[in-house]
């Protein structure tokens, strides 16, 4: 194997970091932009909200019931199970409900484009369609990051409203408690900070997953194999970027607006 | 003015401008590969050039310079009188679309349909009404005879087949500059001639400009000595003694200099070693 310099490796990360900068700037300054690919915006929606929905509700609505599950046990003890349904909703809105929602369509999403993507790349499609005079940032990657943004927005509320009602099963059916306490403790504790840190995240991580797995998918190298790992690498880089980013927004929206 | 001796950077716009593709002192290596080490030539409008090179040589890559879809290392790429190697990728885009370009691999679009490929540019450009869009779909289809595949996927479609598509996707907007990368490659001696037949026509008929990668001397000889006729719509021999001017000439790069520019005479008439064992 050949030996690469510290220093190489630096220059590299730091190329990359750039060039992933400005693929992400040009996503977002694309939408202001003509021409506007409205269809091709229509079909990646249906790709990852439709595509994403059922497998974003089982994870909602078993983690909305474990979380019910291990609260009970604690609550108990000090002798406040009737708190649950604020421990389910306050744990779903602001953390769980954004961040494995958004783990979820990484591992789907940000896979499928860098694949996508990557394939176009080897076989020199998108080269072609540079030399047929369309920008393949606006014709590509704009309406992923529109639809995956837009999509997460809501695949997240959805994920909240079924986890809640995990833990609502849990909640009656197993720890015999009743359905209206539940949900009116669970409703009664969120308070606006709660929704604004539950529903800016899966904005952040839309933006994230969707512009990581294109960037991986446009620069691709190497044949087949490649395309394998710029898939492996895309959900990678875009989980942990995710849990990263998760820590530090909600870092900077507590001091900003409280609790 | 020859541009060999002209000073790097130093030509003016105005210079170019009546030229299709002005190459000038244009350098290119990957890591230390050296693929392009001083390439100078000038492609006037309405000429044909053939490029020609063992494998490896570089002339793909003459190609996607032009197109400025890499950018050179040294010199200067003028097409249609813009300076491609200062040009931002956004200006760019502008420009491609006068130009085709038909890719070695055919670099059709795998998960379109024949239509959607063939039809792309116009779709992309807007403004063209759906049965006007289907309508030249066809007509461009029709030229290089795969009417019947417009629904099929490029998956679908054979090697030549899928060459013919990429001609058609390149030319439906007749733009002015036309690239082909290796149109014959591969194929048997009839496709082979039915393609030469469209780049002729093309040359002949819409006065395209045009570089021509190609392995087989033999399709740029049939070139340089026929002309489209379009009374009859055929290509045909040129008589001799006739002055049809065919505005075709050979460019052959080695070791990524060009060692031949010039007429289909300069060529038979070289003492160059080289040369002579390739055209033999
Ligand atoms: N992306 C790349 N990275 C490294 N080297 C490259 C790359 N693309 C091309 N090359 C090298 O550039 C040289 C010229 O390649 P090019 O594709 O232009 O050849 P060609 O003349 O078109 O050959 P052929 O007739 O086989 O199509 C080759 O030696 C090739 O190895
Ligand atoms: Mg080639």
């Amino acid at each position: 194997m050949e030996l690469i310099s510290p220093v190489d490796i630096a220059k590299q990360m730091v190329m990359a970091v750039q060039d992933y900068s400005q693929l992400a700037a040009r996503s977002l300054s694309n939408v202001f932009r003509r021409p506007r690919y409205v269809a091709d915006t229509l079909v990646q929606m249906d790709q990852v909200g439709v595509g994403s929905l059922p497998i974003v509700v089982l994870t909602g609505f078993f983690t909305g019931a474990v979380l019910a599950l291990q609260g009970s046990n604690t609550l108990d003890r000090f002798g406040s199970l009737s708190l649950i349904g604020q421990l389910v909703s306050i744990s779903m809105v602001r953390e769980l409900g954004p961040v494995l929602t958004s783990l979820m369509v990484a591992g789907r999403n940000s896979s499928g484009m860098a694949s996508e993507l990557g394939s176009m790349k080897v076989t020199e499609q998108i080269d072609a369609m540079r030399a047929l005079g369309t920008d393949p940032s606006k014709k590509l990657v704009t309406p992923r990051v529109l639809s995956t943004v837009t999509m997460l927005f809501f695949l997240t509320m959805i994920s909240d409203l079924v986890g809640l009602s995990g833990g609502a099963m849990v909640s009656t059916l197993m720890l015999g408690l009743n359905s209206n306490q539940y949900w009116s403790k669970a409703w009664q504790s969120l308070v606006w900070q709660d929704v604004t840190m539950g529903l800016t995240k899966p904005i952040i991580f839309g933006f994230i997953l969707s512009t990581i797995g294109c960037y991986y998918g446009l620069s691709t190298k190497g044949g087949t194999q490649g395309v394998g790992k710029a898939t492996t690498q895309a959900v990678v880089a875009a989980s942990v970027l995710i849990l990263v980013v998760d820590f530090f927004w909600t870092r900077l929206l507590m001091t900003m607006i409280g609790s | 003015m020859s541009l060999t001796s002209a000073i790097p950077g130093n030509l003016a716009a105005e210079d170019t401008q009546h030229l299709a593709i002005v190459f000038e002192d244009v350098a290119l290596a990957f890591d230390d590969i050296v693929v392009l080490d001083g390439v100078s030539f000038e492609l006037k409008r309405g000429e044909t050039k053939a490029i020609f090179g063992i494998a490896g040589a570089g002339k793909t890559m003459i190609l996607k310079l032009a197109l400025g879809l890499i950018k050179p290392d040294r010199g200067h790429i003028w097409v249609l009188g813009h300076d491609v190697t200062e040009m931002r990728e956004e200006d760019l885009f502008e420009l491609r679309r006068k130009i085709g370009m038909v890719f070695q691999e055919s670099a059709l679009f795998d998960s379109m349909t024949v239509r959607d490929n063939v039809a792309f540019r116009l779709i992309e450009e807007g403004d063209v009404p759906g049965d006007e869009l289907d309508k030249r779909v066809r007509e461009v289809l029709r030229f290089v005879e795969l009417e019947r595949t417009i629904d099929m996927l490029p998956s679908e479609l054979s090697g030549g087949m899928r060459r013919r598509v990429s001609i058609a996707r390149a030319i439906i907007t007749q733009p002015e500059v036309i690239l082909y990368d290796s149109p014959t490659g591969g194929l048997d001696p009839i496709t082979s001639t039915t393609i030469v037949q469209l780049i002729v026509k093309q040359r002949d008929v819409y006065k395209t400009s045009s570089l021509l990668v190609t392995h087989r001397l033999q399709d740029a000889f049939t070139m340089a000595t026929s002309y489209f006729d379009t009374k009859t719509n055929e290509m045909k021999p040129i008589q001799p003694g006739s002055n049809i001017d065919v505005k075709t000439s050979f460019l052959i790069l080695r070791d990524g200099k060009i060692i031949l520019d010039g007429e289909a005479a300069d060529l038979t008439a070289t003492k160059d070693e080289y040369i002579k064992e390739y055209i033999a």
